[in-house]
């Protein structure tokens, strides 16, 4: 897994070895109980190599884009840009799309905006 | 003071009203928004990773296409201007994204980040003035007790945004005090709605919406206004109506008399 390691830190342009395990990534995060690894274990994955199972958690797909724990980090971690680079990781692969476009239909109602539509896509599918 | 303005997908569709009485009210003050000539949608998510080169493109023609006509850049909807504003900061500060969106892009003069991105916000805030807004009210909103909802997508990350103070903003409550009405400062204003994920798991996003309705109410605030149409989407529909929530122009057409009756 070095090489998924790698390849998340590049496509991140993040550095998780500045994590100094405060925590006030998860304490800030509004979604953290969605998740199965919070994102402060999740920094620390990253950072001792423990890809598959990110790549293999639900959390990956319920970050919220909010920034709060890039706003909040006070060593510039960005655990944001590193959840994204794995859910990257993912759906960049054939067939590891999250959302398909038929799956749509049904989950539509008169006042979506088109704004939910396009950022899950762009979120979730490559 | 004519602006280059960019609508976004969902104003035209969805969130018609944040458009239509964010433009008549600007025509009231004195100042036009020149929609785009051509745009195309922003794709609602700025892209963070540093190889994503080809989901930046749709803002950086805007951005450019705003630099053609020599003017600066006014955005309405939280994403559209989050996401247009950030890949400018890319354009300007990252050589390899520049090179290589040029690269595709093949434009005339290259793009290296040059135009002015501001929210409508914050042209009415420095371009405008809420004093002088203040001045042009016809209709003072007395007596509403508003709290503004910011989300997420103006303020942070706040050193790319410069949008206001990312923990205790203030321009909402400028505004809603320059319309004649008493902003309501409630803790959740400037948290997630999770407006994102209510097609992945709506369940959540009605119960984070919930909460910050929740505490909205508790705080004594009688309506909600943001510039989103995902959280107004969020909050409204999935939150159940607690609280109504509408776009801030719609006040703000109401006040300086450009929209009849009572938003």
């Amino acid at each position: 897994m070095k090489d998924m390691t790698e390849l998340v830190t590049r496509i991140s342009g993040a550095n998780p070895r500045k994590c100094m395990k405060c925590g006030k990534c998860t304490a800030a995060c509004p979604a953290y109980d969605e998740m199965d690894y919070h994102p402060h274990q999740f920094v620390d994955m990253v950072e001792t190599g423990r890809l598959e199972e990110l790549m293999n958690s639900r959390g990956i797909y319920m970050c919220l884009s909010c920034f709060a724990c890039l706003e909040r980090c006070p060593r510039s971690v960005e655990p944001a840009r590193l959840i994204e680079a794995v859910r990257l990781a993912v759906i960049r692969q054939q067939d590891k799309n999250h959302l398909k476009p038929e799956q749509i239909p049904p989950l539509l109602d008169p006042d979506l905006p088109q704004q939910a539509i396009t950022s899950a896509f762009r979120k979730y599918r490559k | 003071m004519t602006y280059s303005y960019f609508p976004g997908c969902t104003l035209k569709t969805k969130g018609k009203d944040l458009d239509l009485w964010g433009r008549a009210s600007m025509e009231a003050l004195g100042i036009q928004l020149q929609e785009l000539p051509q745009w195309q949608c922003c794709g609602a998510v700025y892209p963070q990773a540093r190889d994503e080169i080809a989901t930046k493109l749709s803002a950086v023609r805007a951005l450019a296409s705003a630099r053609d006509q020599g003017r600066e850049l006014v955005t309405l909807c939280s994403a559209c201007h989050h996401v247009i504003k950030r890949v400018n900061g890319d354009m300007r500060s990252d050589e390899t994204i520049r090179s290589r969106a040029n690269a595709y892009l093949q434009l005339e003069t290259p793009y290296g980040g040059e135009t002015r991105v501001l929210h409508y916000l914050e042209v009415l805030r420095d371009a405008v003035g809420f004093e002088e807004l203040k001045k042009r009210v016809v209709n003072p909103l007395t007596g509403r007790r508003i709290g503004a909802y910011y989300g997420c997508l103006l303020l942070r990350p706040s050193g790319e945004m410069g949008f206001d103070d990312p923990e205790n903003p203030a321009i909402l409550e400028d505004f809603i005090r320059a319309i004649g009405a008493e902003p309501v400062v409630y803790a959740m204003r400037n948290e997630c709605c999770g407006g994102y994920t209510t097609l992945e798991n709506k369940d959540y996003a009605a119960r984070q919406a919930g909460k910050v309705l929740a505490n909205a109410l508790n705080c004594g605030a009688e309506e909600l206004i943001t510039a989103c149409p995902l959280c107004l989407y969020n909050l409204q529909t999935n939150g159940g109506g607690a609280l109504p929530v509408r776009y801030f122009t719609e006040l703000l057409a109401q006040a300086l008399g450009v929209k009849e009756g009572t938003a």
